[in-house]
């Protein structure tokens, strides 16, 4: 049944007060006005009912940003014991319409903490991802189901199936990072290596994107490794004519520690590699890298 | 003004038709974004506040009526909606502070019962805020309690140790930050987090090398920044990207010239104000963080903007707060 068919007459609807000038009387919508001055007067007197849930309805339909709203309906969904699946079928609907919504999100993980059955979750966020890989709220909310879940173990597939359509996915590279460090299992050493193999093998495809550079460095950082399993990769870039300021960047990374020990060559190389990124390779950033090599020019 | 004018790159800051801009925005009521946008309401007056400030125009909005409607959004138990009649919500709060301390104004509202509700918005075992009583966490909210209570001078409210530690759990491998424990490092979480550490001397917590590379790494080859690796450059991550950069004294690694240029070429010439990108439709939001941007670049003819409050610099003098992040990364803005 919709707003229109039941029956207001015994509610008196409560008119917005829009205050002062200068910013002053706003011309809503009517049926908006209209919906939003019996919400106002449902929920001074907190009235839970069938017609108080399609009113919530209307006014989410015609902004769904509004964040009292959203709690008024909960109230009233878990009061009439209503079919919380239902629910969940409501929420993707708008979801589709509005995959941004912060408050939509959070409802929906106030009804899934109520149903505690999370079998729906992952395929409905990966739906969502599907449409807009990046969708901060999707992969919050993803992360939040995975922690209280437990549902780790299949997370790596999922995002190896993210990462094989675009390998410049930094958000799938950043819940490769969640799915293995997040867990309460930790990982092996031996994992940690192949996972530094895997981040190498993908830096071949994207050589000029910095996903996967920082990922496999933050995996180095967190393993007994150290960022010298990269030089071989940086090098052969450098020697097939590929340019990636990422790759020399690294380098510098390489020199510098190894300047830090003692190497006067490899400081020599370093401040070298941070001038060909100033002067020729990554211009745009030169402040950057004239920073770099001042910091490897002041190595005693 | 004719089409081939509209199509030149602007080369110069509008501050006269930003100004008509803004004002205009109290006479558009019957657009329909208006009303859409009503829960945004005291928000929208924040943006266009400073953004008028900035502009050295701040009495174009009657002081006396900002500081009514302000005070009127204000509830019983202290917090602030965003709009006359709606729940209260800590990012209003934070935002109604923030008015009332361009306004210098804040004797107009129960300070106390202020403070009382953004501490009561922390969750005392992790430290994490909520924005309402059912809310969601995020470090958004983190940044807005802390920034608020420091405007007022009443941080001891909350658990700064707890609430430091929270925020850090949230710092990522690539030394960004995310809204929560393991989410994606984003240019505008970064600003609430680095901004939070700021104001509670914990900057030496933050990496400072890597996640200025990483913010400097923003910026694309038309000039503009994104705020994640492979995003679209967007006029608002002039401000989260470079106020971050300007606090840890990084401002310089981006380069200047080339943001300007992008920042200036999303103007609109015809109506004013300030697009996401060129060639967009413009609002009060991008036309601040399109201001603070050039501000922080050290743009003629503009106020200083404080990167830690998003306030006028002067407005954090006079509240005593300006310079104290200063310390360990000096200046800022060479
Ligand atoms: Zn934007």
């Amino acid at each position: 049944m919709s707003f229109e068919n039941y029956d207001w007459s015994d509610v008196v609807p409560i008119e917005q007060d829009d205050g002062p000038d200068p910013l002053a009387q706003i011309a809503y919508d009517p049926e908006y006005s209209k919906a939003m001055g019996y919400f106002r007067a449902l929920a001074q007197k907190n009235e839970h009912s069938e017609r108080a849930l399609t009113l919530t309805e209307k006014i989410i339909e015609h902004n769904p940003a509004h964040y009292t709203i959203w709690h008024y309906r909960q109230q009233i969904l878990f009061s009439l014991n209503k079919d919380l699946y239902e629910e969940l079928d409501f929420i993707r609907n708008q979801v589709e319409q509005n995959p941004k919504n912060y408050q939509l999100w959070h409802h929906r993980q106030v009804i899934v903490e109520k149903l505690k059955d999370c079998s729906l979750e992952s395929s409905f966020t990966e739906e969502v991802l599907n449409d807009d890989s990046k969708n901060y709220h999707a992969w919050t909310y993803r992360q939040w189901v995975i922690r209280t879940f437990n549902l780790w173990d299949n997370e790596l597939s999922f995002v190896e199936k993210l990462l094989e359509k675009d390998i410049r996915n930094n958000s799938a590279w950043n819940q490769r990072y969640f799915a293995i460090f997040y867990n309460p299992t930790k990982p092996s050493e031996e994992f940690l290596e192949q996972e530094v193999q895997y981040g190498i093998t993908k830096i071949k495809l994207a050589p000029n994107n910095i996903s996967p550079w920082n990922y496999v460095k933050g995996v180095i950082a967190k393993s007994k490794l150290k960022i010298d399993v990269l030089e071989e990769l940086c090098k052969t870039l450098y020697q097939q004519g590929i340019i990636s300021p990422h790759a020399l960047g690294c380098l510098v990374d390489i020199y510098e520690d190894r300047a830090k020990c003692g190497s006067i060559n490899e400081k020599e190389l370093g401040i070298q590699t941070c001038i060909l990124l100033a002067e020729q390779h990554d211009t745009i950033r030169q402040k950057y890298w004239n920073y770099r090599k001042h910091v490897l020019a002041s190595i005693a | 003004m004719t089409s081939t004018e509209k199509t030149e790159r602007p080369s110069e800051l509008f501050i006269d038709l930003h100004v008509k801009y803004i004002q205009s925005l109290d006479t558009k009521k019957d657009d329909l974004e208006y009303w859409l946008t009503e829960h945004l309401r005291l928000s929208g007056v924040y943006w266009g506040l400073t953004a008028l400030d900035l502009m050295n125009n701040v009495d174009a909005l009657n002081k006396e009526e900002v500081v009514k409607y302000v005070v009127s959004c204000q509830h019983d138990n202290g917090g602030f909606g965003g709009h006359i009649g709606h729940d209260p919500h800590l990012l209003y709060t934070h935002y109604a502070v923030l008015i009332l301390q361009i306004e210098d104004s804040l004797d107009a509202v129960n300070v106390e019962k202020i403070v009382e509700y953004v501490a009561s918005r922390q969750d005392r075992q992790t430290g994490a805020f909520t924005g309402d009583e059912w809310g969601e966490i995020d470090t958004r909210f983190s940044y807005s309690a802390i920034s608020c209570l420091s405007l007022l001078k009443r941080l001891d409210a909350i658990d700064v140790k707890k609430a430091t530690e929270f925020i850090m759990l949230c710092k990522n491998f690539d030394g960004g930050f995310g809204s929560t424990p393991g989410a994606e490092s984003h240019a505008a979480q970064i600003f609430c987090c680095v901004g939070a550490l700021a104001i509670v001397n914990s900057l030496h917590l933050v990496d400072a090398d890597l996640l200025g590379w990483w913010l400097c790494e923003r910026q694309l080859k038309n000039g503009g920044l994104n705020g994640r690796p492979e995003k679209l450059e967007d006029v608002c991550y002039s401000w989260w990207v470079l106020s971050a950069l300007s606090i840890l004294g990084r401002v310089h690694w981006i380069n200047k010239e080339k943001l300007i240029d992008f920042i200036l070429t999303a103007q609109d010439l015809e109506t004013g104000g300030i697009a996401d990108r060129p060639g967009d439709m413009v609002d009060v939001f991008h036309t601040l963080f399109g201001l603070t941007g050039l501000s922080l670049l050290g743009y003629p003819g503009l106020k200083l903007v404080d990167p830690v409050y998003c306030l006028p610099k002067y407005v954090v003098q006079r509240v005593g707060l300006a310079e104290r992040y200063h310390a360990k990364y000096g200046g800022g803005f060479t």
